[in-house]
């Protein structure tokens, strides 16, 4: 049978198309129009797995617009597809640390792929990939700059957390004079140590495989991996965990 | 919403009410109004008085509130102050004057704030429950007998300490037979309805009807469960509410849960479970009152086993297939024993738990949906394993 899994969060969308193996799969951008964005990334998938849409005999939805998904036939949170999606990919993942645009979470796995506990972090931005993104932004790099800058700089430490409080913090260390590199290296080590804590509640040691669209970026996710000081797997393509899961989910059904 | 006369008549009650203590008052009684289950509410009933409970679970005044308060505090104290600073809580408006304990940080020196809107007593709540925390605490009702006396001009006798210890026993035995109810699988009535009952009664000048109106209540739902009539059905997931106290107007997580498909079948907090267990009879009146309040398992006590228990024992009689630990933001003490409560029921009972941590106000409504979803997936394969 012919599975898709499509996986709308607050920045990107991602869709999986799964019959026994990945046939396809699509990411765009989620934009204002999360039913628009679920609509094409469906399609673009299908197309990718030179399929048609008849041929599909079931669509899971996940996700943060998983709601707004018209034609889904069952909805999964996202905890339950990315721990799905990791066990799939490295059935040794007992944890999966997710970084996602708005929130982040580290999810303990079972033996069998389900959850067995999660934790996320509170309703502000920090620790999250918007984080990430609006620091970027005020030293003026991309993000792939930044994760080059931070890994080969020592980290200058950040004392704010909270998103808005950063920016002013960080303008102030660029007013002193402090290297980008430096300031890099803090923001994402302020990333680790939110992360830490997160992982700590759990007791999260092994087989922690990381998920989401901020670990496509490899400097970041080397530089987050370094210190939080664990052995971090890192799947191919971490961004599709999530819809892969739903796919899978989708299948057992 | 369930369908019953009786129900309608509860959930209108708090406006009813109103116009009865109105007129109470313009009858020259007093009333004394109470935040808290360590009021001890014998002594105000026993000085001829009406206990009222006082507003606190909506976060419209909370803006008014925070002019003076840090943002940061607990809402359910800024919500009280709120209702208080801009008098739109006629229980406060119509209080004689304002009785409350030192329960937390946050609440004591609140009602210092307090202390300049209206008159108030505070007991000083021991935050420990053994021997010489019960002398002390003894000694606490002591004073507020006194100051009921003078305020109202009355001498508490221990007879009617005695009539006022068997009424509160009355409603607490009508209030656990409602709560149990419950325990019928599945549920004839949902948590969120739970909730309007137990808010809204607390709010009755005339206790005795409003005994005889749960009773009456519970009797229909006892008929309800008999002939299976529910919201839910037997493979609804069934999950105990435990934490901060929650009220109409602070419902949000209930509706979640219930919303997300499952059934709130027990509510392990200040106005519901916590509240029925019942007082000594015979003996001296003023420590047998003591005993009961003191032992309230709130997390304000140090250690607070009592709470672990308590919860604990309510998983198993309400054959819950879940605990969801609420604590408000800024709430420290039901904050820390979140982890303290979860180990112990992982290694008692095994059940899954969640932790949710949040305000009155809506701003995190999706969020909390993900982890309620997320958390019930859960719930239903540790079921389907049990089953």
């Amino acid at each position: 049978m012919v599975s898709v899994g499509i996986d709308i969060g607050s920045t990107a969308t991602k869709a999986v198309v799964f019959d026994g193996m990945v046939r396809g799969r699509a990411v765009v951008p989620t934009g204002w129009e999360p039913r628009e964005a679920g609509l094409r990334a469906f399609r673009e998938a299908l197309s990718s797995a030179g399929l048609r849409e008849e041929s599909v005999s079931r669509v899971v939805g996940t996700g943060y617009g998983r709601v707004s998904l018209p034609f889904s036939d069952q909805r999964v949170t996202e905890i339950s597809c990315h721990a799905r999606g990791a066990w799939y990919l490295n059935p040794d993942t007992r944890a999966v640390i997710d970084i996602g645009g708005q929130d982040s979470k580290v999810i303990l796995v079972s033996d069998d792929g389900s959850v067995s506990d999660f934790i996320m972090n509170d309703k502000c931005a920090a620790g999250t990939g918007r984080f990430l993104q609006v620091m970027a932004g005020i030293l003026d790099l991309t993000l792939d700059e930044l994760g080059s800058l931070a890994a080969s700089s020592e980290p200058v430490p950040l004392t704010s957390m909270c998103t808005v409080f950063a920016e002013s913090e960080i303008i102030g260390l660029l007013a002193q004079g402090t290297p980008k590199g430096a300031i890099a290296a803090g923001i994402i080590d302020a990333i680790a140590r939110r992360m830490e804590g997160l992982v700590g509640r759990l007791e999260a040691h092994e087989g922690i495989t990381f998920t989401g669209g901020l670990a496509t970026n490899g400097s970041i996710s080397g530089v987050i991996a370094r210190r939080l000081g664990l052995s971090l797997h890192v799947p191919e393509d971490p961004q599709i965990v999530g819809a892969l899961g739903a796919a899978l989910i989708g299948c057992n059904a | 919403m369930i369908h019953s006369e009786t129900f309608a008549e509860i959930a209108t009650l708090k406006e009813r009410n109103l116009i009865a203590l109105k007129e109470a008052r313009e009858a020259g009684r007093h009333a004394v109004g109470t935040y808290c289950l360590f009021s001890p509410t014998e002594l105000i009933l026993a000085a001829g008085a009406i206990p009222v409970s006082l507003c606190g679970t909506s976060q419209k005044p909370i803006p008014a509130a925070e002019k003076v308060l840090p943002r940061n505090l607990c809402p359910l104290i800024k919500s009280s102050y709120g209702f208080a600073v801009t008098d739109t809580c006629p229980y406060f408006h119509f209080a004689d004057f304002l009785l409350a304990e030192t329960t937390c940080d946050g609440k004591k020196k609140m009602y210092e704030l307090l202390g300049e809107l209206k008159p108030i007593h505070v007991m000083q709540l021991p935050q420990i429950q053994d021997e010489a925390a019960l002398d002390y605490w003894l000694m606490e009702i002591g004073r507020l007998k006194t100051r009921l006396e003078r305020e109202f001009g009355v001498r508490i006798t221990d007879k009617a300490l005695t009539e006022a210890i068997r009424l509160m026993n009355e409603e607490r035995r009508s209030l656990q037979a409602l709560q149990d109810v419950c325990k019928a699988i599945p549920s004839p009535i949902s948590g969120l309805d739970l909730l309007t009952v137990l808010h809204n009664r607390g709010f009755s000048v005339d206790r005795r009807a409003a005994i005889e109106l749960v009773d009456r209540f519970a009797a229909e739902l006892r008929q309800m469960a008999a002939a299976g009539i529910s919201p839910f059905t037997e493979s609804t997931p069934r999950i105990l509410l435990t934490g901060v106290p929650v009220g109409v107007g602070s419902e949000k997580l209930i509706r979640i849960i219930e919303e997300s498909g499952a059934s709130v079948v027990c509510l392990e907090s200040c106005g519901a479970y916590k509240k029925v267990e019942q007082v000594r009879e015979g003996g001296d009146p003023l420590r047998a009152i003591a005993e009961r309040y003191l032992k309230v398992p709130c997390s304000c006590m140090s250690p607070n086993t009592g709470r672990l228990e308590l919860v604990e024992r309510l998983t198993r009689e309400f054959r819950v297939d879940g605990v969801v630990d609420l604590t408000w933001l800024g709430c420290h003490t039901y904050a820390v024993e979140s982890s303290v409560l979860k180990k112990h029921l992982q290694q008692r009972t095994g059940l899954p738990f969640l932790q949710i941590e949040t305000d009155y106000s809506e701003s995190d409504t999706g969020q909390l949906k993900v982890r309620v979803e997320a958390f019930l997936e859960i719930v239903h394969r540790s079921m389907k394993r049990t089953a």
